[in-house]
């Protein structure tokens, strides 16, 4: 646990997305901005981790997983700003020769990063892998994943979370970013989730719901699915979340899935988001 | 004129499965490494991985019919130091799974061997859905992939324990039928170095998998006119040994391939890629023309797809009459 006011650690985290893809000419801020709260909230309270002696392996840490990789500018704050990297490498995101490709991926060593993502509905089986190996190694560490609500469209999820329930895998607490937007529109339109709690809860899984603009209602998920270790079932937190959360004309649509600011529209971001930490 | 270093026995009177080869490398395996596990997707009996399930319970996964999340776990399983062989047809193997391979194992570097059974024509009744004849081409073409197709029982049963050795992501295709035992077991499996099983100055025939056994067959028939082929065991198609293929030619000065996969994309494309920016000679290719396959015992479908000993002998013949008016 690293003592610092998570609140304001999310704000900075924020600025540098917004900066970030501002400075790319592209990329994903609202789903970015949607998961500020929960990632800050695992980086810097929730994960025992130690962002100097990161490892593929991880042997007795928490270990997280994006399956969304196309929200890889909030996880690259997070890990910058929890020390896993320096901060000024963010000005290098989505340019020739950088560490932070436009989707997570470890060829380049990014530390912190233990797998590519961007094709989505893949997380979850490799976290589900990787939770099995410390089962089988006998660490009690825990595994957390984070997945899109659109992402559910991937029959690979549902394949992922048949094997979970069968196995009993319940060192793994999967986040569901219940945002209801997708690049087309709502999910309602695209393809509507229809019942998720009743989906997960019928496949075997311990449902949790959560505000993911809410610290102290994803530290209860976070704790409430630590306690559910024992019980043989695998834990998802149905986290609502507002797309593009804390820049008010980014938040509430699907427009900002996966275009950049211009500098107009960053100077008006950054005037909503409080600086905090220092920008890069 | 046969190189005893590799060769057994030129008249085999045994036939075992390239897949019990598979199983029992396997079983070595996991005696010698305690981080070798296995996954497999309902297919333990055909991919004769029981028993390594019976011999370590706790390391066996039971994934069911889902290869898209076999591919993911055994990715995932990479991290906390195991070593995952998954288990499957070779064209849920692959073909299936592209996407999850490219992403997860292939760019991400996961220490994963991919096992692959009933690849080609010889998986046989079931049909051109099974036989997939692409396998090779598609592993091949990913970067930090190895892929290897072993030509009987003891060499698969060495690759499959050889793998477990090698860091980094593996293919590993084997097939379904009893084929002759001919190559010795007490030889070392060297990943992505050629065998050359009988030496010759007159053709270079460069072969993979089940179609090794062939070459060697109609090696043997063409000595007896006075042709003599060098039959090169090309076990690893990625990385292609390249130095050995290039020696042979620049003895021979043409070259056959044969393999139980599509012209495009397999061993032949590679060779001819190989020849053609290195030493431009005749070629010739035995390999499936850009087609799927279909019902039918495993000898009829080698006979009708043309990857028989007559179809290497025809062209050799036909390259060897190449060489001579100097067409290439």
């Amino acid at each position: 646990m690293v003592s610092t006011d998570l609140s304001s650690v999310a704000s900075q985290v924020r600025r540098d997305i917004v900066r970030m893809v501002h400075g790319a000419s592209s990329g994903h801020p609202g789903g970015s901005l949607g998961c500020a709260d929960l990632i800050t909230l695992l980086y810097f309270e929730a994960m025992q981790l130690d962002p100097a002696l990161f490892s593929m392996d991880g042997k007795d840490e928490d270990l997280f997983f994006l399956s969304n990789g196309h929200i890889s500018p909030v996880w690259y704050s997070v890990l910058a700003r929890r020390g896993f990297f320096p901060i000024e490498e963010l000005a290098t995101f989505r340019k020739l020769n950088s560490r932070l490709q436009g989707h997570p991926a470890t060829e380049e060593g990014l530390p912190g990063i233990r797998i590519a993502s961007g094709s989505l509905g893949q997380g979850l089986s490799v976290a589900l892998g990787a939770a099995q190996s410390k089962l089988l190694n006998g660490d009690d560490r825990t595994v957390f994943t984070l997945h899109g609500d659109g992402e559910l469209q991937e029959g690979q999820i549902w394949e992922a979370a048949m094997y979970a329930a069968h196995k009993g895998i319940d060192n793994i607490i999967s986040f569901v970013d219940c945002n209801g937007q997708q690049i087309d529109g709502s999910t309602e339109d695209v393809m509507s989730l229809g019942d998720l709690a009743g989906k997960w809860s019928a496949f075997g899984w311990h449902v949790l719901t959560c505000d993911g603009h809410n610290m102290d209602s994803l530290r209860e998920a976070v704790v409430s699915g630590k306690a559910n270790r024992g019980s043989g079932k695998p834990t998802v937190v149905l986290m609502t979340t507002s797309m593009g959360k804390g820049v008010d004309f980014m938040e509430g649509t699907h427009k900002w899935h996966g275009i950049a600011p211009n500098d107009a529209q960053l100077e008006s971001a950054l005037s909503q988001l409080e600086q905090t930490l220092g920008d890069y | 004129m046969v190189n005893s270093r590799y060769i057994l026995t030129t008249e085999p009177s045994e036939k075992k499965d390239t897949r019990s080869g598979f199983g029992a490398g396997l079983l070595e395996a996991g005696k010698h490494n305690e981080h070798v596990v296995a996954l497999c997707a309902d297919l333990t009996g055909s991919l004769k991985m029981g028993d390594f399930q019976k011999a370590f319970p706790d390391r066996f996964y039971q994934v069911g019919i889902a290869e898209a999340n076999m591919m993911g776990l055994a990715a995932g399983m990479t991290i906390g130091g195991k070593i995952p062989f998954t288990g499957t047809f070779a064209n849920f193997s692959t073909g299936r799974v592209y996407d999850q391979i490219r992403q997860s194992i292939a760019y991400s570097e996961k220490n994963v061997k991919i096992c692959a059974s009933h690849a080609g024509l010889t998986l046989g009744e079931d049909g051109a859905t099974h036989q997939i004849l692409e396998d090779m081409g598609m592993m091949t073409m990913l970067p930090n992939m190895t892929v290897i197709c072993p030509a009987d029982y003891a060499q698969t049963k060495l690759a499959t324990e050889a793998i477990a050795n090698h860091k980094g992501p593996v293919y590993l295709r084997f097939g379904r039928p009893a084929v002759p035992m001919f190559l010795r077991s007490d030889v070392p499996f060297e990943i992505g170095k050629a065998q050359k099983l009988t030496e010759g100055n007159d053709v270079t025939i460069a072969a993979t998998g089940h179609l090794v056994w062939e070459a060697m067959v109609a090696a043997m028939a063409l000595e007896s006119r006075g042709i003599r082929a060098e039959v090169i065991n090309v076990h690893t198609i990625k990385p292609l040994d390249g130095r050995t293929l290039l020696e042979s030619v620049s003895r021979t000065g043409c070259m056959v391939t044969a393999e139980e996969h599509q012209r495009l994309g397999g061993l032949g494309a590679q060779v001819a890629q190989l020849l053609a920016e290195h030493y431009p000679v005749p070629m010739e290719q035995v390999a499936v023309n850009d087609s799927f396959g279909e019902s039918g015992t495993p000898a009829q479908l080698m006979e009708k797809y043309g990857l028989t000993p007559e179809a290497i002998i025809q062209k050799v013949e036909t390259v060897i009459g190449r060489l001579a008016t100097a067409v290439i």
